[in-house]
């Protein structure tokens, strides 16, 4: 650790002393340690290999999140168990996981919010496993290409105008992390695997936040229809109950792309006049369905 | 080779997928270049995606006397004026069309009432000059860019996997050789030219608002390649970290928080910063802000957890909070169970941001190596001595979009691929494969105990402030750690083995660590974030020089590059900075400013 003051100095001691406690070492409320241990159970194996759980005992740290416990193991006990993370913090949507069979991120979940008793963390089902936590979400990637992008009209190019009152809707869309695991809960995956003809909920906000952006001229509805297999959807709400950005799937995205594509297969003539009223109509029938 | 491979073609080669290997991604593809993006994580994973607070750009849409002058001058003077002024002078222009350019693919932004861009103040900014959509600018940022990549023709990207090797013909890079993280293969990559945007370094530190991708990988690929690594000793402490509970520590507090009026307090309740500086109190600079912090804790005025208060909720109101940092709001709810509309948030220094980098030309992002690009946090120039907040997302645009032209133009003019030296794959095959293979016994080395050995040393030696002294003992260290380094031994297979995969990620760090260790040790005076303890003043020759490290006779050196000096009628625009004082100028631009206008204030 830091040494004595170097001779000259701005009268301050050397970096490291006192600005932080270390984590480690024996249990003080500085070092966080609560004395405690928790029993984890891990998911471990591969495809073609071992599959089981594998239970660690792990000291418990105040505040200490699933994805703690999880590096804790890597670190000490089993260097080879493998899991995603970027941010821990809940920014990036790369740890999902099932914790206790729940679909969650697992930098965000205490563990002094789960019931006492053994924690059991398993990759998420519906995607293929490549590894203990981690799967194979590539299909993901895939279905995003076959989403024509955002296309504006051509201007002048002067800078744009739009309401904050518009940013505000399309941000709530915008605010996925892209942990799927709507994707990963949403029964249409889980148990029929119609994942060539369903984009999933995930997907529905990416079409939701283009469809609803006034500049946006495309329009997506027979996709959603044909490819985006929106019909699959019968409203379960599973999908919002586990989105760790509040985002409301179903009500929001979801429900009024139905009535959206519903209009399209009934009735073109009123779709067609309502794309010539342009974009404040787009946005106006928005705020209508809320 | 020992073993097959799996090989690829390409015109560019981009090395990461955060903003600046994105937008250099599009560039090369639209300048008709089949081009490569590949990541060790997931796409959209990429630390562009965490960063909050927003993109400096002086679009002037609330604060009329802003401008990209103002822009230029803010921006070198947060520098302490090594910055490359070329890069700046760059910068300041591009970045307005860039955030514009983001608009008209499909990014957000908050509006003004007008329905402009909405600005926010930040640390070190004359004016209200960051775009932001609330705390998400990053996500917004590389959603937008990662749709608009995949949607250009001429584009594939590789995902989780990682390079760790330039592959050279002569003295120009022709590829680069890696592996398939989920599958353990290996992976050879022939291009024209290459595009370092590989980000920033943090993890060689303890505490740090980093990822587990923060570990220096290019910048260490790039100096076993020839390139020089400029700036190295320049290592940012965002001085508002979390730092409870301890799982927490070091994830990042965002800007925001005192751009919407968050001030700091000590334990006995005063607004410290105040009296630190008191013009621009706590929108200083990031390094003034982090010392501050520092030297209110070793007084004795810390919070509990050693660090400071941030304080939002006695300055707006809850439902303001909840608006305009959202993200914030539910960090410290999730995470330390703190309601900051009501309380305040405990904070600390963490290590944030990388300053130096890869030494590039200004225009093109051109390294010192032929057929080598870098741009972003990879690069080094832009931010000099200390980074303004706001200003990496704008990097990563301008200059990852220019890096990106630059190295099509450089492949198309190319011609044929060089072939691949089967020397060089072997031995980048052994270094790969050599933790998985060699049976040490008790002499075998753990990689993650390697890693926490270093992350002392430089959290400790080589942090927020530096001596001769501390800096000998880290350095002594790194020698130490190099060795052992040699011994890692990764238990398991080759299918995602994070334990072998650290025992790469080490052996970055620690080329890394070196190069700051002996950057910092040769900077024997106190500017930015560099500290000296033992040179608490700034030295008049090194304000006109950069150091660079680079491989000699395979022993790393360190030398001076002589900075070109900014034009006269460049340096009159330093004084458009509200924060602009004659008596600070450096001697070799002394006089050469005229008193500041009235549009300055
Ligand atoms: C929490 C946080 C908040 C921030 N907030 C702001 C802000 O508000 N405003 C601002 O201007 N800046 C902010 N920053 C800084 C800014 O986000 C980063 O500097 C910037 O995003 C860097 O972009 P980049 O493209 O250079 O690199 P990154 O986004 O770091 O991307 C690097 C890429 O390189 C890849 N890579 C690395 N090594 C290898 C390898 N060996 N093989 C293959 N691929 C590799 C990675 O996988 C990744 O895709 C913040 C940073 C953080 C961490
Ligand atoms: S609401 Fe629809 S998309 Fe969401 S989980 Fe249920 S079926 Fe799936
Ligand atoms: S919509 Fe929610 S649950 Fe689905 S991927 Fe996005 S953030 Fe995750
Ligand atoms: S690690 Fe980023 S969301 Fe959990």
């Amino acid at each position: 650790m830091a040494g004595a003051l170097p001779q000259g100095s701005d009268a301050v001691p050397q970096p490291g002393a006192g600005l932080f406690s270390p984590v480690d070492g024996p249990p003080t409320p500085e070092s966080g340690l609560t004395g405690e241990t928790i029993t984890l159970r891990v998911f471990k194996g591969q495809p073609g290999g071992e599959m089981g759980y594998a239970t660690h005992e792990v000291p418990e740290v105040t505040g200490m999140v699933v994805l703690d416990a999880v590096h804790w193991v890597q670190r000490n006990q089993d260097s080879d168990l493998a899991c995603r993370w970027n941010c821990k913090a809940g920014k990036c949507g790369s740890c999902s996981a099932e914790v206790n069979g729940r679909p969650v991120l697992m930098c965000k979940t205490r563990i002094d919010t789960l019931p006492r008793g053994p924690v059991t963390v398993q990759p998420m089902k519906s995607f293929p496993l490549i590894k203990d936590l981690v799967t194979d979400v590539s299909r993901n990637y895939e279905t995003n290409k076959l989403i024509p992008p955002f296309t504006a009209a051509p201007d002048d190019g002067t800078p744009w105008r739009i309401q904050q009152m518009d940013i505000d809707r399309l941000y709530e869309y915008r605010r996925c992390i892209e942990c799927f695991l709507c994707q990963d809960v949403c029964h249409v995956n889980r148990t029929h695997d119609l994942s060539a003809r369903f984009f999933g909920p995930r997907f529905f906000v990416r079409v939701a936040s283009l469809e609803m952006h006034p500049k946006d001229i495309l329009d997506r509805r027979d996709l959603l229809h044909d490819q985006g297999g929106l019909g699959y959807c019968n409203i379960t709400k599973c999908c919002t109950e586990v989105c760790p950005e509040d985002i409301h799937i179903t009500d929001n995205a979801i429900i009024p792309l139905k009535e959206r594509v519903a209009d399209a297969h009934w009735d073109p003539v009123q779709w067609v006049a309502r794309k010539l009223r342009g974009s404040s109509a787009k946005t106006g029938e928005r705020a209508a369905d809320k | 080779m020992s073993e097959s491979y799996q090989t690829r073609e390409c015109d560019v080669l981009v090395i990461g997928a955060g903003g600046a290997g994105l937008r250099a991604a599009i560039a090369a593809a639209q300048a008709g270049c089949s081009t490569l993006v590949v990541s060790k994580s997931l796409l959209g994973k990429a630390h562009t995606v965490m960063a909050e607070g927003g993109i400096a750009a002086g679009l002037a849409n609330l604060d009329t006397p802003d401008s990209w002058e103002v822009h230029f001058a803010d921006t070198m003077l947060g520098g302490q004026l090594i910055n490359n002024w070329r890069m700046v002078d760059l910068y300041s222009r591009e970045v307005i069309d860039r955030v514009y350019e983001l608009e008209r693919w499909g990014g957000l932004f908050d509006r003004t009432d007008d329905g402009l861009i909405m600005q926010r103040a930040f640390g070190a900014h004359s004016w209200k000059r960051l775009c932001h959509v609330g705390d998400r600018t990053g996500l917004e940022l590389i959603r937008t860019l990662q749709d608009k990549m995949v949607h250009t023709a001429g584009t594939e990207v590789l995902m989780e996997c990682t390079l760790t090797r330039l592959l050279t013909h002569g003295d120009r890079v022709c590829g680069a050789f890696g592996y398939l993280r989920n599958t353990g293969e290996l992976i050879v990559i022939r291009a024209g030219a290459v595009v370092m945007a590989s980000g920033g370094w943090g993890r060689m530190f303890r505490y740090t608002s980093n990822s587990w991708e923060g570990t220096g990988d290019g910048a260490a690929m790039a100096y076993e390649a020839g390139a020089e690594l400029q700036d190295m000793e320049f290592v940012q402490f965002h001085p508002t970290g979390m730092i409870w509970p301890p799982g927490a520590r070091g994830i990042l507090v965002t800007e925001a928080v005192r751009g919407e009026g968050g001030i700091l307090r000590n334990s006995e309740g005063e607004r410290f910063m105040e009296r630190y500086d008191p013009v621009k109190k706590d929108l200083s600079s990031r390094d003034v802000v982090a010392r501050s912090i520092y030297k209110e804790v070793v007084a004795g005025r810390g919070s509990p957890h050693g660090g400071a208060f941030l304080d939002i909720a006695s300055r707006r109101s809850a439902a303001d909070i909840r608006k305009r940092l959202p993200s914030m709001c539910d960090q410290f709810e999730a995470l330390a169970g703190v309601d900051i509309s009501k309380e305040p948030m405990e904070v600390g220094p963490t290590i944030h941001y990388t300053m130096g980098g890869i030494r590039v030309d200004a225009e093109t992002g051109a390294s010192t190596v032929p057929g080598l690009y870098a741009a972003g946090e990879a690069a080094a120039g832009l931010h000099g001595a200390n980074r303004l907040g706001g200003n990496s997302l704008g990097d990563i645009l301008v200059f990852g979009r220019r890096a990106g032209a630059a190295a099509a133009e450089s492949a198309k003019s190319l011609g044929a691929k060089p072939a691949v030296s089967q020397k060089q794959l072997a031995g980048a095959e052994a270094d790969v494969l050599l933790p998985l293979a060699h049976d040490l016994g008790e002499k075998a080395e753990n990689s993650y105990v390697l890693h926490r050995a270093l992350q002392e040393a430089m959290q400790d030696d080589a942090g927020i402030g530096r001596s001769e002294e501390s800096l000998s003992r880290a350095l002594t260290a790194i020698g130490e750690l190099t060795e052992r380094s040699t011994r890692m031994r990764a238990g398991g297979g080759r299918v995602l083995n994070p334990g072998w995969h650290t025992c790469r990620d080490v052996l970055s760090m620690l080329t890394v660590s070196e190069a700051i260790v002996r950057s910092a040790t040769a900077r024997r005076e106190s500017r930015g974030s560099q500290w000296r303890f033992d040179f608490p003043e700034k030295d008049a020759h090194l304000g006109q020089i950069n150091l660079v490290a680079r491989k000699r006779g395979g022993a790393m050196k360190v030398e001076e590059r002589a900075l070109v000096p900014m034009p006269d009628d460049v340096v009159t625009r330093l004084a458009r900075s509200r924060f602009f004082d004659p008596a600070a100028l450096p001697s070799h631009y002394a006089g050469k400013v005229p008193a500041p206008g009235p549009e300055a204030h």
